[in-house]
Parts: structure tokens; sequence; C-alpha cells
């Protein structure tokens, strides 16, 4: 799998993969300047993988949820968290069994469709359930919404028209609601 | 232009090291309740503020400026982090309006320092300062102790303000993501109370962590209620007296046989405190092959990261201590018969009597050995004396020859192997404890990283005692470029019997300087140092440049492949059931 580097200096796959040994975390931080800095340098210096990153204001004002897809390869879950509810913002991180969470992710393509190509990115777009958000002359900006593995196979249908332009959300992830339970999530807490 | 910082910080120190910190702060804190010890380098008054916390327990405190005042305090914070020390830096910054301009002196201390504090936080505006330091002082000295930054910019520091000290409830609730469990789970500690009285080799393994939670009492107590043998770390030696029948010493690369061995051989390591460091471990896979592990530590990271334990317990060491006694005697009087030892204790006792540790005495007229000036310098020590030392083998000669029988005597760069640490802790010792003696012992190659601040000994009055152990190397590298490297020795002599002149060098500091030459000016020249009390004395001992530190295990290898003192390697005394080949082909560095 082709490793690139991110902005943080954490080591990232440039993509997903269906027998990736992944797990989700859902990390609940005070939300003060510097926290994504810390959570990222903390993935760097202990040589942590991550697939993808997002982050964005929780529920609760003053807190943060960073959905962060980790690499188990690099390291065991265990530690990585561990290390994780050593940095004083981290209040609260959920371990997202993928088979047990939703997760969504949104990806915004530019591709080339000039002419009678136009049809078929519009029929792509709509089989997918996507949307054409701009046309130009020759080019079309898709986008489209979902589970992650479906945008891996949008992607790679795209790229038969030529992809000028690619970018991806990062997956976010909420434990799966069931009749029975409220939350399904594992809620870590500090072991005793 | 009011300066809120140094007007309230006495209320929670008396004493701070520092160099030049943003303009006004100087003279209101010299002024003030609090005690300004002037450095000479802001990597002194790291050091100086780590010395006083490892003797105090009281957090130390370093006060700097911006830019390159901040980026000197790097080496003390990662070694404080490594070695789990309560300390505080504040440092000064550009005023806001210039951060991110690349001002003069501007750089990004939070960024820079992120992964060598436990915490830090750059304030933006006066009414965030005093919650900032409360926060800082909270951090550093609960749960796993470390080091914690404050940044402070220039007009955050003098605007207007109504100044107030958060309460304790109010620092909590701005911190809903620190909350150190400090109280081992019940259940975990009746398993461990269960299986010591079960292990018939059982070793406690006490790491600096006894030391931090203050559990040298309790420590005691357990040990010799179950009646088993005590390895004490690098960063533990004084937590368990060396005269103590059951104290084995120090493990690891240097340790001492018998603790290796005993460690090695155990069926229950009961880990208190301690980190399974590779110096402690050698090679993982194997450590301790046989050994089930009760790991007690406040740090749940800790636990499983390098040696998965049967009983993790996540608290203070003191408080589990103290709980293991009580389900261990609750146990006991509901008729639980603790397994026989005996035949454990007398193998233990074996290897001590066959594999003590040891050196060959110098000659007559032969050249002054490092490990007899340890022993000397300990045998003329006052009670209560605190050691300090630097990086390399007069450390390790220390730790193995010094008898150290009193907590917090021992102040040492263990995690980080900082050299230059000596003088300025031992400065830092001596202003936490002015009524004590205080020795740093350091090597010439340390010595010329740091020996600067002995102008702030005699200045700030301060009078330590340094025992300069030359041999002209870098000894710890030029004995790994010996046994490892073939005899290709590359940059690692000094040349310091030439230059510089040590005791001039300390004279011009305001220091005595005394030059030691042979064995039997040593005596009489320790007596003399312990009798000048009012001023800094240099002990300079030229030693022989060929000795090494012996046991070893070089890097990389089991621990069972221990390389003893040359005179120890008669081939009809074993210490292990089948002896290993060594290989020394290692190539780790140091
Ligand atoms: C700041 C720093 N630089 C380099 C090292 C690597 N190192 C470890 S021990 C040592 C030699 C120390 O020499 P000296 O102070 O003369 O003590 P000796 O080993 O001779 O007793 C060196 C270079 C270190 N630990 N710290």
């Amino acid at each position: 799998m082709a490793r690139t580097r991110d902005v943080s200096g954490a080591r990232t796959a440039n993509t997903y993969s269906a027998d990736m040994n992944h797990h989700i975390l859902s990390v609940l931080v005070q939300n003060r300047p510097g926290v994504l800095a810390r959570v990222s340098g903390l993935f760097a210096r202990r040589g942590y993988n991550i697939f993808s990153l997002a982050v964005a204001p929780a529920e609760e004002e003053g807190r943060s949820r960073i959905t962060i897809v980790v690499d188990l390869d690099s390291a065991p879950l265990e530690q990585i968290t561990k290390q994780l509810f050593k940095l004083i913002d981290v209040i609260k991180i959920s371990e997202l069994d993928p088979s047990r969470s939703v997760e969504r992710e949104l990806l915004i393509a530019t591709v080339k469709a000039a002419g009678p190509k136009l049809a078929d990115v519009s029929t792509l777009a709509e089989i997918f359930e996507g949307k054409i958000i701009a046309v130009a002359e020759d080019l079309v900006t898709v986008s489209l919404e979902g589970h992650p593995d479906k945008l891996d196979d949008f992607e790679d249908l795209l790229g038969r028209h030529g992809i000028v332009e690619l970018q991806r959300t990062g997956r976010v992830a909420l434990p799966k609601l069931d009749r029975s339970s409220r939350h399904r999530s594992t809620a870590l807490r500090q072991p005793h | 232009m009011r300066d809120y910082v140094s007007e309230h910080l006495h209320e929670w120190v008396d004493l701070i090291f520092g160099y030049k910190q943003a303009l006004h702060l100087r003279p209101h804190v010299i002024h003030g309740a609090v005690r300004h010890v002037l450095v000479r380098h802001e990597q002194g008054a790291g050091h100086a503020a780590e010395g006083y916390a490892h003797v105090s327990g009281k957090p130390g405190v370093a006060m700097v400026t911006s830019g390159p005042g901040a980026t000197n305090l790097v080496t003390p914070l990662m070694d404080a982090f490594m070695d789990s020390i309560p300390m505080v830096a504040i440092t000064g910054q550009v005023p806001t309006a210039a951060i991110g301009s690349d001002a003069f002196q501007e750089c990004d201390t939070v960024g820079i320092t992120r992964s060598c504090t436990k915490h830090n936080e750059l304030v933006m505006s006066a009414d965030e300062i005093p919650m900032a330091i409360r926060q800082a002082f909270h951090i550093a000295t609960t749960g796993r102790p470390g080091p914690t930054l404050v940044d402070i910019p220039k007009d955050a520091l003098t605007n207007e303000m109504e100044w107030y000290w958060p309460t304790d409830e109010e620092v909590q609730a701005a911190l809903p993501g620190y909350r150190p469990n400090t109280k081992g789970h019940p259940r975990m500690i009746k398993e461990a109370a269960k299986l010591i009285l079960a292990s018939e080799r059982p070793i406690v393994y006490a790491g600096g962590g006894i030391l931090k939670a203050r559990a040298a009492q309790a420590l005691r107590e357990l040990v010799e209620l179950i009646d088993a043998h005590v390895v004490t770390t690098l960063m533990a030696r004084g937590a368990f007296p060396d005269e103590h029948p059951l104290c084995l010493g120090m493990p690891g690369m240097h340790g001492n046989a018998s603790a290796i061995t005993a460690m090695q051989q155990s069926d229950l390591l009961i880990t208190l405190g301690a980190r399974f460091d590779d110096r402690i471990t050698g090679k993982v896979d194997a450590f301790a092959p046989e050994a089930k592990i009760i790991h007690v530590d406040v740090d749940p990271a800790e636990q499983g990261k390098v040696r998965r334990p049967d009983v993790p317990i996540v608290g203070d060491a003191n408080y589990v201590i103290l709980e293991i006694i009580r389900e261990i005697k609750e146990l006991l009087q509901g008729g639980t018969r603790q397994a026989d030892t005996s035949a454990w204790k007398s193998k233990i006792s074996g290897w001590r009597e066959q594999f003590p540790m040891t050196y060959e005495p110098s000659e007559p007229g032969g050249l002054l050995k490092p490990q007899y000036c340890i022993e000397q310098l300990n045998k003329y020590a006052p009670k209560g004396t605190i050691v300090a030392s630097g990086v390399g083998q007069h450390q390790m000669y220390t730790s193995q020859y010094w008898k150290f029988n009193d907590p917090y005597t021992w102040v040492n760069s263990g995690g980080l192997g900082t050299m230059g640490f000596s003088i300025p802790a031992a400065i830092g010792a001596k202003a936490a404890m002015p009524d004590r003696t205080v020795w740093a012992v350091d090597g010439d190659g340390c010595f010329q990283m740091t020996a600067t601040e002995l102008v702030t000994a005699t200045l700030e009055k301060l009078p330590i005692k340094v025992a300069l152990l030359n041999n002209s190397f870098l000894g710890m590298v030029r004995q790994w470029q010996e046994m490892f490297y073939d005899e290709r020795y590359s940059s690692v002599f000094l040349d310091s019997a030439n230059v510089p002149n040590f005791v001039m060098m300390a004279e011009s500091m305001g220091c005595v300087g005394i030059l030691v030459e042979s064995p039997e000016e040593v005596g009489p020249a320790i007596e003399r140092a312990n009798s000048i009390n009012d001023r800094t004395v240099v002990v300079e001992f030229r030693t022989d440049a060929t000795e090494g530190v012996f046991p070893m295990v070089p890097a990389g290898a089991g621990n069972s492949e221990l390389i003893l003192h040359p005179t120890q390697s008669d081939p009809t005394r074993t210490l292990q059931p089948e002896p290993k080949p060594i290989d020394t082909k290692l190539k780790d560095a140091h």
C-alpha cells in the first residue's frame, strides 16, 4: 500500500482497503488551542499510523470530536488509547468497531467530461446517488456522501474518466444504534 | 506596570531558578518572598529545578525568557519528563500582537516543548494567568509527576487585572480530561496478595515511582512482611537501604550480578513504580522468562507497554503497597500459608557470596581507581549526604559503590542520560536542603558541559562539593569502543589531564580546587573538602583511563549474557544453569 506523509508528520496511507486492519477512535476533546497538534503529534512521535482524521465541534460547547482511523499494524490499540488518554485535553475515547458503527465520508471530484462523456459521468453519479455540483465546458465536479467503501468504488469508476482533482474528508463515525441498546461503542475509561 | 506573576507566585513556591525573564519580572521577585537563584545558563536553571524537586518532593520552578531562553530549557524539560520529575517552567513570550510574525526572540515555545512536557499552555491574556499557573502546578505534581510549562506573552504579564487564585475545585473542573487514578483496583490488589504468598521465587522490583509516591516506608514494611529480596533501579537507589540484608542493589545493564540473575530466574516480579526500561530488561523476549508480573504504576500506559502484567494495578504506589500489605495480613490470618522461599533465598545468598561487586584495587604506586574514589567519598560522607551524578562511567560507579541508605539522597539523570546534569542539579538540591552536604560526582566530559554553574554556586552561596573523576576520556563511550568496536577509538579522547586546568578553572569561579593523583591522597583530600563549608570545592581525581564498568549486559543482549568483571570470569563459578555464549558483535549505540 502506498504510504505518504501528511502535514502532521504522521504516516498515512492514501487509500482505504477492505482488509486493512483498522479501528476507529472517536475522541472527545476540550476544544483548546493546539489540541489537534497534540493528538497528531502524539501519533507521529510514537510511530502510530493514521489513515484518516476528521475534526469538528461536538454537541457540547467547548468540545470537539476527532474521528481517527488508526492502523493497528503499527501499534496495539491499547497503547494508542492509553497514550491518548495521557493528553490532558482528551476527555473520552470511544473505540468504534467498524462492524458496529455507522461510518460516513464525503468525496468531491472534478473529472474530464467533454461532450457525450458528461452523460456517462452523470449516470454514474446517479447510480451512486451522488450529485453534479458544477459543470464547465469539458469538466464536471461531482460529490458523493456515503460509506467509505462506496466512495472507494465510485472513485475507481470515476478514474476511468480522468480525475483532475479529488478531495475526500476522511471518515466520521458514530456507534450503530439498535433496538436493545442506546449505545454500542466501547467507551474506554482509564483501566484500574 | 505591575507584574502579577511575581507578586503572587510566592504563595506557591519559595524559590525559583531563572535567567533574565520578561523585563519586569526580576526586581519584583528579588524583593518579594520568592528567592530567585540567578543561573548562568537556562539549562542550569532547569536541572537545578529538577535537583530541587528530586530531594524535596516539591515542584522545581524555572523561569526564563522567550526565544533562546526557552529553547535552552528543552533538555531539562525532556530530562524531567523521562524521570517523572515535578517541574514548572514559566517562559516569557513576545507580545500577543507579535506572535507569529517572527518577532525578535520569538519562538514557538509550546510547539517545541509539546513532546517534552506533560502539558503546556500559551496564555493570551492577563486574566488567564492564575488558572494556567494553578493547572501547571496541579498537573506537574499529581498522577505521574512531570514537567509543565506556561508561556506568557509580555503584554499578558503586565496588563491590568483583578488577581485571584482559582480553588482546587475550579482547577479540576477546568480539566475534565485529567483524573489520575490513585486507588488501585481492590480485586487486583487481592490478586496480587495471593500471587505473592504463592510465589517460591519472588523479587521486589522497585523503581523511581517508590520515591515519587513517598512509599519507601511502605516498601520496607512489605518487604519485611514477605521476606523477599529487593532490587532498586537506578531511579530508586535509596528507596530501600543498601545495607538491609534483603537489598540486592541495582539491576540492569550495569547492575550487580545477583540482582540481575535473581530477576532473571524469579517466578514473580513484584514491580512497584518501575517501567521495564530497556536498560533493565535487556532483550525483552529473554527477560525473566518464568516470572509472573505484578505491575503497580500510577500511569496506565505503562501497564503492558513492554511486558504484559499478570496483575496490573493502576494507582499510587504508597496507597497500593499498604493495601497489598493489608490483604496479605488478612490472608495470613485466614490461614493461608506463604510458600516456602528458603531454597530460593539460599540460592541468592550463594550468588551474592560468589559474585560481589568487585574491581581490582590499584597496585602500590599505580593509577587511581574510580571505584575506590567513590568508596572513599561514601566512607567520609556525613549522614544524609546527597549525591548528584553526571552521565557515564562515573554515574554507574557511584550507583554501584555508594551505599544508599536513605531515600532522596541520590539525584541523577536516568531516562534521558543527560551529560552535564550533576553540577546544576546539585546546586538545586543544595538550595532545597541547605544543611546537607551535597556531592556532585562528575566526569571530565560532563564537567565541561555545565561547570559554568559553579559561578552560580559561589555567588548564590550554595556551596556544593564536586568530585571530578578525570579519566581524560568520554569514558563510557571509550569502553564501548573497546569492547564492541575492536578498540577502534574515535573522538573519545578529551586530553583533559592537560586542557583545561580544572583546578584553575574551579578557582577562577570562586571555588577551592584540589588535585588528587594517587590513592594515598584520596582520603585526606576528601576530608579537607568536607571541612570547607562556606565555599564550593572541586576535587579532581586523576583516574585510570582503562578502567571499565562491570558487570555489563551488552545492549540488545539478554540478561543471561552478563559479562562479569574479568577477575570473576572463573569458569568454575556459574550464575546460570547453562551459560550462553556472549555475542560481542552488537552495534547498538549508547
Ligand atoms: C548531552 C549528552 N551527550 C552525549 C551523551 C552520550 N554519552 C554518554 S556517556 C558519555 C561519556 C561521558 O564522559 P565523561 O563525562 O568524561 O564521563 P565518564 O564516562 O568518563 O565517567 C557520552 C558522550 C550523553 N549521554 N549526553
